[in-house]
């Protein structure tokens, strides 16, 4: 498979959100605002390309039935290097995304590309497919956060459109995070089939 | 090359070695960003006290810590003073009745006791809701600003409990809190006045 192909894969065929719908937890949670959802997206996919990298490398030295232990050892170390850098430089975004830093170690996003893909194929390819699951994931939760920052807080991006007006409360709320989701794989789908049946 | 067999020393060996590595990272990143981190942090500290200040030429003196009754954690007060005259103080308070928690905020009040300013400092607040707080008591709209405001002669507490400010829409419970951190806030600015005025 050529780069491309590997790193479109990710963004849209098998978009880890609307497509594969895994890492639930953070795309629900931290997109309340597009900026949010943009640092959310960006923190994971650069533990993503790291850990993709390390563990496509270091996997032939990995007894197959310690693999899961080492692949979240691996992926801890640098949800905490990344955890300690956004503290010391971010440290407005690193309050905003809160307990969802730390929680990118469970991210089943990042353990399920280390298991279905890192463990079997080659370094390089490993980290064109962090790249394309990350830049993905990165846009779901921009889009996302988008929708949700805009009928929700009547704004994008921070810049306010409607005056000191509210928005639709309840998108900025959890259960406004599932309608939005909801809505936008509906759309997804129905694009996707459109496609198909032409 | 072939893939390690899982025997028991292949297993340890290599679980040995990937934690060994990872923890000589961590701790290398952890004195790193040590410094960044705490400077950050101070930066937050110091921008804050200035930003409530009532007077903004005014220099900081050394904070005091405050003891109230019936409270564990003592309030930090950061006295100002222009030509060593005292001009108000930054509080840094809290409240634990927040809708999720802590929320911890820093006031500032001149000598009379008016409320010059405030900001947030931590809170896990809803967003939308409670967290509006941040902007809400310091919007000239009807009886929900604060500033300018002395808590000895207005009633700081929400209107639906007969108090005189403006709670914020649907967050009552934010809103007590706030008012209460607020309230205890001028609790420890009057007893750190009485102090120094005895000295």
């Amino acid at each position: 498979m050529n780069k491309l192909k590997i790193i479109l894969n990710g963004i849209l065929k098998e978009n880890p959100v609307f497509v594969l719908l895994v890492g639930m937890c953070p795309t629900l949670g931290t997109t309340t605002s597009a900026i949010n959802g943009l640092g959310m997206g960006l923190s994971t996919s650069f533990v993503l390309v790291c850990s993709n990298i390390v563990i496509a490398a270091i996997k032939n030295y990995i007894p197959n039935k310690v693999r899961i232990p080492a692949f979240i050892v691996v992926i801890a170390s640098f949800v905490t290097i990344l955890q300690l850098c956004m503290e010391a430089y971010v440290p407005a975004l690193y309050e905003s995304l809160g307990l969802f830093i730390p929680l990118i170690v469970v991210n089943c996003l990042i353990l399920a590309r280390a298991e279905a893909y890192a463990n079997k194929n080659t370094v390089l390819d490993s980290m064109y497919d962090g790249i394309g699951m990350g830049l993905g994931f990165t846009l779901a939760l921009t889009i996302l956060g988008a929708v949700r920052e805009i009928l929700g807080s009547g704004s994008i991006f921070n810049y306010k459109f409607i005056g000191d007006n509210d928005g639709i409360l309840i998108f900025v709320l959890a259960p406004g995070a599932f309608i939005a989701l909801g809505y936008l794989i509906a759309i997804i789908n129905k694009l996707k089939t459109k496609k198909a049946a032409n | 090359m072939a893939k390690l067999e899982s025997s028991l020393k292949n297993m340890v060996l290599s679980l040995s070695v990937i934690t060994f590595i990872a923890s000589g990272l961590l701790a290398s990143s952890y004195t790193l960003t040590k410094e960044p981190i705490a400077k950050a942090q101070k930066d937050k500290q110091s921008n804050a006290i200035k930003e409530v200040l009532p007077n903004k030429q005014a220099i900081v003196g050394e904070k005091v810590e405050i003891r109230l009754q019936g409270k564990e954690i003592p309030f930090v007060i950061y006295p100002s003073f222009l030509n060593e005259e005292f001009v108000g103080a930054a509080i840094q308070t809290y409240s634990n009745d927040g809708y999720s928690g802590k929320i911890e905020i820093m006031v500032g009040i001149d000598k009379e006791g008016t409320i010059s300013n405030y900001t947030i400092l931590t809170s896990n607040e809803t967003p939308g809701l409670g967290s509006k707080a941040s902007q809400w008591f310091k919007t000239s709209k009807n009886d929900q600003d604060i500033r300018g405001k002395n808590p000895g002669k207005v009633n700081f507490t929400v209107k639906k409990d007969g108090g005189d400010i403006d709670a914020i829409t649907a967050s009552t419970i934010s809103s007590r809190a706030f008012l209460a951190s607020i309230r205890d806030a001028f609790e420890a600015f009057k007893k750190y006045q009485e102090q120094n005025k005895s000295k």
